[in-house]
């Protein structure tokens, strides 16, 4: 843009240029990203003919299905969307300080962890409500834990917190290995606990047990949204996020506030894995977050650090999601590789969204050499 | 805008609630489905064996697409659960999974709806849950197993014979997935089948830990090579071991798929479960209304077509293989011979008299019941139950020491 100001009308502009738009309608912005999603829909559907030739609608239509088929498949929907949305709001507020909190996984792992070695030994020796806070707290405790250490780290000693906090993944997942090989030398493979008892099961409300879940979730993203958005802490967050310097200058303790966030931030994903453990699988193993963590920093990065947005976001990347098994199940019994198809189309998809997001920030100018481009031109230079 | 929306999307919900409506009401055995979870897909041998096992089933008995759901990629955990309910409100009057760590996730399912039959391989607890709608299956594959080991005998002795090696020598190797009753049971066959023809035989034993992993079989079957086994067999599902044993020109005997493609100069047989008649079994018995007539446990043998053998590649295999084959098949069909015949093997240099198998699962894996008697170990009896519980280290085996 700084070539333009100079030049405005060089005789070799670019083929193409980008501007930053400043004001941007509601109406048009929603128009750019429906826009790019129809595009993202038509390349999908193009690449899964020219791939498998089977007629896209079919696609689209399973998809569709594996979300919206029967009542099960909604709520199946929401309560995976609920747990990712949860992840998600618990990353966040490291990843606003631009903490790159990498280990999400392994923090709900341990989290699940320690539900599942507090309902091993506590059994049925308290009533069932009294089981489930104990593993509550123990959850919180391992998840905050295991994102303070590499938050102290960083703190005190300026050490990588990416790669520290993936490393404590591993550490998480040798863990489950070795305390499912140490409860049962002989399988490694831990059944769900207390299942005649239910005790330490979260309730099932109305005949569907992931309503609970979605529940916990709901006043989580609340609690999250109103720390980040209202309270002086959150506002900290977002000064040491923006600029360390400027924290330290208005008197802010920034390693405080590191550590307190990457506590709370473990904490919460500490949270997640109690609700995991307790409200759905009642056991533990090593895939069981199955990549939520990671897929979680897409959905926080995505939303822009809002949890009101990301709401949206993980019922789209999880309607994505359950889309591409059913089309797996639909498929790929009788289509080698069709199993794999479901997740190209996932990841199209998500470029696309990730890409509509770019198209609402920048305006992109194609080089025309009409009146009307020159004035354009003209017009977008002295804006 | 937002009120045209709002129309339209109730406009789709009220059309898709009459499509449903219309499906679940018309009668008769056109209404019937059938759900399968599978735990891979069929690029898993393992699964791609019960995959062709349900639509040979359900081609034969005349269901149409629409009555056979297939779920695939459904991992052992509350997905498991999830999978099995998405296909009750399908309206499947019949749900099958395929995987060991299904079971308690199906017993939950099976727990809640009642009206639907649910059908679970290689589980152990149907005949203690004792509830009407679960069952549990499998197949006395250790006796394929034995007779893939008589023609891997035969093979050895072939050797042995044109002076290859010494019959003091005739050691064996065996690609193990994990230490569980399943596989050790199945091993401690084969390595019976064996003996039956070569009485010096040995075997080794290497696991992978894993039920699905191309570059750790082959490494396995490599190191067991190299520790010079004459002939090498497989419990893992994938075709690492074979693809190993073709380039070093080593005959091998698989599991559950034909790998003569695969090692045309090597492969020597394989046995496998066949799914066909039990999935033909419980398809035919709920379609009538009796499902609760599935009995707990069923164990597949030779005279229910459960336990078959792959064809023999007599590129590789030894001269008369296919007449003892036959033989033994006839004996086992007539019930003339045991597999694990207590005088047949020692354990610690002693014949075994009693032995307390974990038949009946419970958290502390206790040893419960007695299943020796008649002078042999009776593997996966009737009254019992019908997954594997032979888990003991005969003498003559090498197993990797416990870390």
């Amino acid at each position: 843009m700084n070539n333009a100001e100079k030049k405005p009308r060089t005789k070799r502009e670019p083929l193409i240029y980008i501007t930053k738009r400043s004001d941007l309608s509601l109406k048009k912005s929603l128009l750019i990203r429906a826009a790019v999603i129809l595009g993202g829909i038509l390349c999908c559907a193009i690449i899964t003919m020219l791939l498998t030739g089977v007629n896209p609608i079919n696609v689209f239509g399973s998809i569709i299905n594996g979300s919206f088929g029967t009542p099960g498949k909604l709520w199946n929907l929401l309560q995976a969307a609920a747990i990712l949305l949860g992840i998600s709001v618990a990353v966040t507020p490291a990843f606003k300080m631009r903490f790159w909190n990498t280990g999400a996984e392994g923090q709900v792992l341990i989290g699940m962890l320690a539900s599942v070695a507090c309902m091993f030994y506590l059994k049925d020796s308290m009533p069932s409500f009294v089981t489930i806070i104990i593993m509550l707290v123990a959850s919180t405790v391992a998840g905050a834990l295991w994102a303070g250490i590499p938050g102290f780290f960083k703190a005190i000693w300026n050490t990588n917190e990416t790669l520290f906090t993936l490393m404590m993944n591993y550490v998480a997942m040798q863990l489950v290995s070795f305390f499912l090989l140490f409860w049962d030398p002989s399988h490694g493979y831990l059944n769900p606990l207390n299942s005649d008892t239910k005790n330490g099961w979260l309730p099932t409300l109305f005949g569907r047990k992931q309503l609970i879940i979605i529940l916990i979730v709901a006043v989580i993203t609340a609690l999250v949204y109103v720390y980040l958005k209202r309270s002086k802490q959150g506002y900290e967050i977002s000064v040491v996020g923006e600029s360390e310097n400027t924290a330290r200058y208005i008197g802010i303790n920034v390693k405080k506030v590191v550590i307190r966030t990457v506590l709370i931030s473990g904490a919460l994903c500490g949270v997640m894995g109690w609700l995991l453990v307790s409200g759905n699988s009642h056991t533990v193993s090593t895939t069981l977050v199955g990549g939520n963590g990671f897929t979680a920093i897409m959905v926080s990065w995505m939303s822009k650090f809002n949890p009101i947005i990301m709401v949206f976001s993980s019922l789209l990347v999880c309607f994505l999601q359950r889309g591409a098994g059913q089309i797996a199940s639909d498929l790929g019994t009788e289509m080698p590789g069709a199993s794999n198809i479901g997740d190209v189309l996932t990841g199209i998809m998500i470029l696309f969204v990730v890409a509509s997001e770019f198209f609402v920030s920048y305006d992109v100018h194609f080089r025309r050499r009409t009146e009307k481009a020159d004035k354009e031109v003209e017009k977008n230079v002295h804006a | 805008m937002f009120k045209k929306i709002l129309a339209l999307s109730l406009a789709v919900l009220m059309v898709s609630g009459l499509m449903i409506g219309f499906t679940s009401c018309s009668g008769g055995n056109e209404d019937f489905k059938v759900g399968f979870i599978f735990l891979h897909d069929e690029n898993s041998t393992y699964d791609k064996n019960f995959i062709d096992a349900a639509n040979a089933a359900a081609a034969a008995l005349g269901l149409t697409k629409d009555q056979v759901i297939m779920k695939v990629d459904i991992d052992e955990g509350p997905e498991c659960y999830d999978a099995a309910v998405e296909l009750v409100e399908e309206g499947c009057d019949l749900i099958f999974a395929d995987s060991f760590g299904h079971e308690d996730f199906i017993i939950q399912a099976a727990e809640e709806y009642p009206a639907v039959q649910f059908c679970h391989a290689t589980g152990t607890k149907a005949h203690t849950k004792k509830l009407p709608n679960f069952h549990n299956a499998f197949a006395s594959i250790y006796e394929g197993r034995y007779i893939a080991g008589i023609a891997a005998g035969m093979k050895l002795k072939e050797m042995i014979d044109a002076g290859e090696f010494t019959a003091e020598e005739a050691k064996i190797g065996y690609v193990a997935a994990w230490p569980y009753a399943e596989v050790i049971s199945g091993y401690t066959s084969f390595f019976l089948g064996v003996r039956s023809i070569v009485p010096t035989a040995t075997m080794q034993v290497e696991y992978t830990n894993s039920w699905f992993d191309i570059a750790l079989e082959k490494t396995a079957a490599e190191t067991l090579i190299a520790a010079n086994c004459k002939l090498i067999s497989q419990h893992a599902d994938s075709e690492g071991a074979p693809k190993a044993c073709e380039t070093a020109g080593v005959p091998n005997v698989a599991y559950n798929i034909n790998t003569s493609s695969i090692a045309p100069n090597t492969a020597l047989i394989s046995s496998k479960i066949n799914w066909v008649p039990y999935m033909t079994m419980i398809i035919e018995k709920t379609m009538a209304g009796k499902g609760n007539e599935i009995p707990y446990d069923w164990c597949g043998g030779f005279n229910e077509g459960a336990v078959a053998l792959t064809e023999l590649n007599t590129a590789v295999a030894a001269e008369g293989t296919q007449e003892a084959i036959d033989a033994a098949i006839a004996a086992f069909k007539a019930g003339e011979i045991k597999v694990f015949d207590t005088s047949k093997f020692t354990v610690g240099g002693q014949t075994l008299t009693e032995y307390l198998a974990d038949v009946d699962t419970d958290a502390n894996f206790t040893k419960d019941t007695n299943v020796i008697h008649d002078g042999y170990f009776d593997e996966s009896a009737s009254d019992k139950r019908s997954a594997p519980y032979f888990d003991i280290i005969i003498d003559g085996i090498t197993v990797p020491a416990a870390n």
